[in-house]
């Protein structure tokens, strides 16, 4: 089947069935290799986009639920203002061990910071703990929320 | 791109091309040398070629190659701050790129056994000395001058009585044709001079990965490729032995489906059914609907019911085997003032590095091309080469930045896999697993328990020990990663010690996880020595000193040698910083310690813990301070590893296990086998002791002294003592 959706601000046409997960559209129809696929199963959060600015596991939202809502991806997420800000306080902190997690921690962070400007730190906890981070860099993606959102850097971490 | 047209510009205009201009623009500063034996990490290099290493283009780029695969551990970055350091290059001015599979050129490239520090921290710096004389060398045939008149700094090199200066960039050329200098007459920077090693340097991957760039295994497409699953048998070396490969092939986007028939061997190909599709989504479905009839084998009838029931029957009796005896520890625990006899367990855990198993395999001409995330590719290579009857020469592999290792990727199954599909199919593939896939089909950090007995004297002193160690094996042989040192702690500090082992036969994959053996060894022996100390109401700070003794040098620096006086170092510091003794802690609250030796690495922390009435257990705060050495590399990736090791041994404790059921692995996946998550992640104070000895890795000494420093801060929170991982919070109740 033929879908339409909008990702990053482009419309795109992919041909997929029905049930594909947007995940597997992004990835291998679209060729955007940014969202990770670690569990499949809406544990670990490295495949997070938002869809209409809303974080969501595109491992397990099929292409036919994606509708008009718009997509974003790790790859768009530098053109708003936040994402951009998050991006840049991800790599002054120096947030990433392997890395592979880390789009999915950006994806929610951006949400995050755009909803709640100055989030508190039971806030960040919330919005961040369904992305797992194997190599366990909490600390820093904690602290590079901190400097995102223009608040004090916290002591431990860096 | 700009700096490679402009680099093109230039050289056109000089209307030459150097013969040793490198593909992308550059020169290399091509030029061999021998290292001494003393320089070269304990390992027979073949000499170091510096243009493998370094390129530098006519306005001033610098390339640095870095050789070793990444999985996580900062390496991509580490090592060419060594050489950039001694370059005296601007890490400003620096690319760095990953090295294919090369041991001609690059020796070890693997990332296993925190080694890559200790055998990489002076050839890599010899390589930049070597690159840095060079263009010396060119610099002072450019003005006619003594070398010795010349100095560098940031990318230049500077005539000191004239004060002239060129660029690196500007010698590049000439440099590329100078002989490389001999090893004897070149010198390395004086540490207090260093400008890059010993500063936090970003990751150099960081802008990729925020920006989501394909640099990960999974992430490779090569023209053409279709996607494959590789379906096994759930039961460890079960075979395939007819599936319904017709009615597969005929679901939506199936390209083929076939069985590969595989062998026993865990680490090269097993049995299974390999299913190509137009994209994975469509390969992976069609899973669902498949129909193996398998031969379970032997492994079908093996449980971790059935393995506990081993281990109380073996833990009864008397060792099958001696490892180590020293004195007599029958008679010092008989006539000892005091003893304390206790079991620790540990259960199988899995790896579970965020990216599943995956390579990219293309065929042509009976070669292959290989793309994969691994820790280890020359092994990689070799079992390819022997499973599939390939040369070594006609196999390439290219070095994929690994989503995490652990240790997991050093076993290469996956690749063999990847590349015998794909020759099947006829067609480049990129084989990906599924999460479950690698949770039951990892090679587990294995299981054991420890019968331990401990004499003291009428002082307190530890006079004696015995262990009487349960594991898995067959024939006296340990199953992999599944043994016990001759000289592990306490080894060679108690005068009377006797360790023996039994083993369980057993038939599922065992190998290295992060801190491989000291992972597991730490909980049982550390718990017990903190029990022991409790029990004869001995501080355990105290009574750890005193089993450690006066600063002596057990065995060799960089040989495994222990020198106890760098452990009591860490273990007074980490006590100083937590504040060990000095401060009142609420009702169930509670301050473990503990310290391990590993990966030449000391290390010690304290956890500072709450458990609620239910039993939960909260980990408030960790402090973990290590010796690895005169130098700390890079300060944020060394922190990082520290952090990352401690978080990662307090998953374990907390909440990890592999359990057997029938032959197969019951996990599936992060909802039953639980990662760390930032809300149970306390703050972890990492600090160096910096002391006058080569400087070791930090991969994964951190992580061993963590789980028995948890539960023994659960004990002095609750007066129960955890024997058995993970921490069962039913034992914890208040």
């Amino acid at each position: 089947m033929a879908f339409s959706i909008k990702v990053n601000g482009r419309q795109r046409t992919v041909e997929a069935e029905a049930d594909t997960p947007l995940l597997w559209v992004l990835r291998d129809e679209l060729n955007m290799k940014g969202a990770k696929f670690g569990c499949g199963a809406t544990f670990c959060g490295a495949c997070t986009v938002h869809l209409d600015g809303a974080p969501v596991r595109s491992c397990s939202i099929p292409i036919s639920g994606v509708g008009a809502r718009a997509v974003t991806t790790i790859e768009g997420i530098g053109a708003s203002e936040v994402g951009k800000r998050v991006q840049e306080a991800w790599m002054e902190v120096d947030v990433m061990q392997c890395g592979y997690c880390q789009a999915g921690q950006i994806m929610s962070a951006t949400a995050l910071l755009t909803r709640t400007p100055k989030p508190t730190e039971a806030q960040i906890t919330q919005a961040m703990n369904g992305n797992l981070c194997r190599c366990a860099t909490y600390a820093r993606i904690r602290a590079a929320i901190r400097k995102a959102a223009g608040l004090p850097a916290e002591a431990a971490g860096v | 791109m700009q700096a490679l047209q402009r680099s093109a510009h230039r050289l056109s205009r000089r209307g030459f091309l150097s013969a040793s201009l490198a593909v992308g623009g550059g020169l290399l500063l091509d030029a061999s040398f021998t290292l001494p034996a003393d320089a070269q990490g304990g390992q027979v290099m073949p000499p170091l070629q510096v243009g493998a290493y370094v390129k530098i283009a006519p306005d001033g780029a610098v390339t640095i190659t870095a050789k070793n695969t990444e999985c996580g551990q900062g390496i991509k970055t580490m090592l060419p701050m060594l050489i950039a350091e001694e370059l005296d290059v601007a890490w400003e001015d620096v690319r760095v790129v990953q090295a294919d599979l090369n041991t001609d050129l690059y020796f070890a490239q693997r990332a296993g056994g925190s080694t890559a520090t200790p055998m990489n921290w002076l050839p890599m710096r010899q390589v930049g000395a070597a690159g840095r004389a060079m263009l010396i060398t060119a610099a002072a045939g450019t003005w006619l001058v003594p070398e010795a008149e010349c100095t560098t700094a940031a990318s230049q090199v500077r005539h000191m009585p004239t004060g002239r200066v060129l660029t690196y960039g500007q010698l590049a050329e000439k440099a590329a044709t100078v002989a490389a200098p001999r090893p004897e007459t070149m010198r390395l920077k004086d540490p207090s001079t260093f400008r890059i090693i010993g500063k936090p340097i970003r990751n150099v991957d960081s802008a990729a990965v925020v920006t989501g760039q394909p640099i990960f295994g999974i992430d490779v497409e090569v023209p053409g490729m279709k996607y494959a699953v590789f379906h096994k048998c759930p039961v460890f070396a079960g075979a395939c032995k007819s599936a319904n490969l017709d009615e597969i092939k005929r679901l939506p986007g199936v390209r083929d489906a076939f069985i590969l028939e595989g062998g026993k061997d865990f680490g090269s190909l097993v049995s299974g059914v390999a299913i190509i599709g137009d994209s994975w989504w469509q390969a992976n479905r069609a899973r669902r609907f498949l129909k193996v009839e398998w031969d379970e084998g032997a492994t079908g009838a093996m449980s971790s019911e059935g393995f506990a029931r081993q281990t109380t029957a073996l833990a009864a009796g008397a060792p099958q085997h001696s490892l180590r005896k020293d004195g007599d520890a029958n008679a010092a625990l008989a006539g000892a003032a005091r003893l304390v006899e206790a079991t620790y367990s540990y259960p199988f855990i899995a790896h579970a590095p965020l990216e599943p198993q995956n390579t990219t395999a293309a065929w042509k001409d009976g070669k292959v091309e290989i793309w994969a995330p691994t820790q280890n590719p020359e092994p990689g290579r070799q079992r390819v080469a022997q499973t599939l009857g390939v040369a070594l020469g006609d196999i390439t592999v290219h070095l994929m930045r690994c989503g995490g290792g652990f240790g997991r990727r050093l076993s290469n199954d996956y690749m063999v896999e990847a590349a015998a599909v794909a020759r099947r199919a006829g067609m480049p593939v990129k084989l990906l697993w599924t999460r479950e896939d690698d949770m039951q089909h990892d090679f587990y950090r294995p299981g054991g328990a420890h019968v331990l007995k401990a004499g003291l004297d009428t002082s307190g002193k530890l006079v004696a020990w015995k262990n009487h160690f349960i594991s898995y094996g067959a024939n006296g042989q340990f199953a992999a990663a599944a043994d016990l040192g001759v000289n592990e702690f306490p080894a060679r500090l108690i005068s009377n010690f006797d360790v023996g082992y039994s083993l369980i036969p057993f038939g599922m994959p065992t190998g290295p996880l992060r801190a491989p053996r000291s992972n597991a060894l730490a909980f049982a022996f550390q718990s017990f020595i903190d029990e022991v100390a409790t029990t004869s109401r001995q501080d355990p700070l105290a009574f750890q000193l005193s089993i450690l003794g006066d600063p002596k040098l057990y065995g060799e620096v960089g040989r495994g040698g222990f020198d106890t006086g760098r452990m009591r170092g860490v273990l007074t510091a980490v006590a100083q910083r937590a504040g060990w003794g000095q401060r009142r802690l609420p009702a169930r609250t509670g301050m473990g310690i503990a310290q391990w030796f590993s990966h030449q690495g000391y290390f010690a922390a304290v956890v500072e813990v709450s458990v609620d009435d239910d039993g939960k257990v909260t980990p408030l705060k960790v402090w973990a301070v290590g010796d690895v050495g005169s130098q700390i590399i890079n300060p944020s990736g060394a922190v990082h590893q520290v952090q990352g090791a401690v978080l990662d041994g307090l998953a374990q404790a907390l909440g990890q296990a592999i359990t057997f059921e029938n032959g197969r692995t019951k996990q599936t996946n992060f909802g039953n086998f639980p990662l760390m998550r930032m809300a149970d992640a306390p703050p972890v104070d990492v600090h160096f002791l910096i002391t006058d000895n080569p400087p070791t890795g930090l991969g994964e000494p951190a992580l061993p002294p963590i789980p028995p420093a948890l539960c023994n801060a659960v004990f002095a929170a609750t007066g129960k003592r955890i024997r058995s991982l993970p921490i069962d919070p039913a034992i914890l109740k208040g």
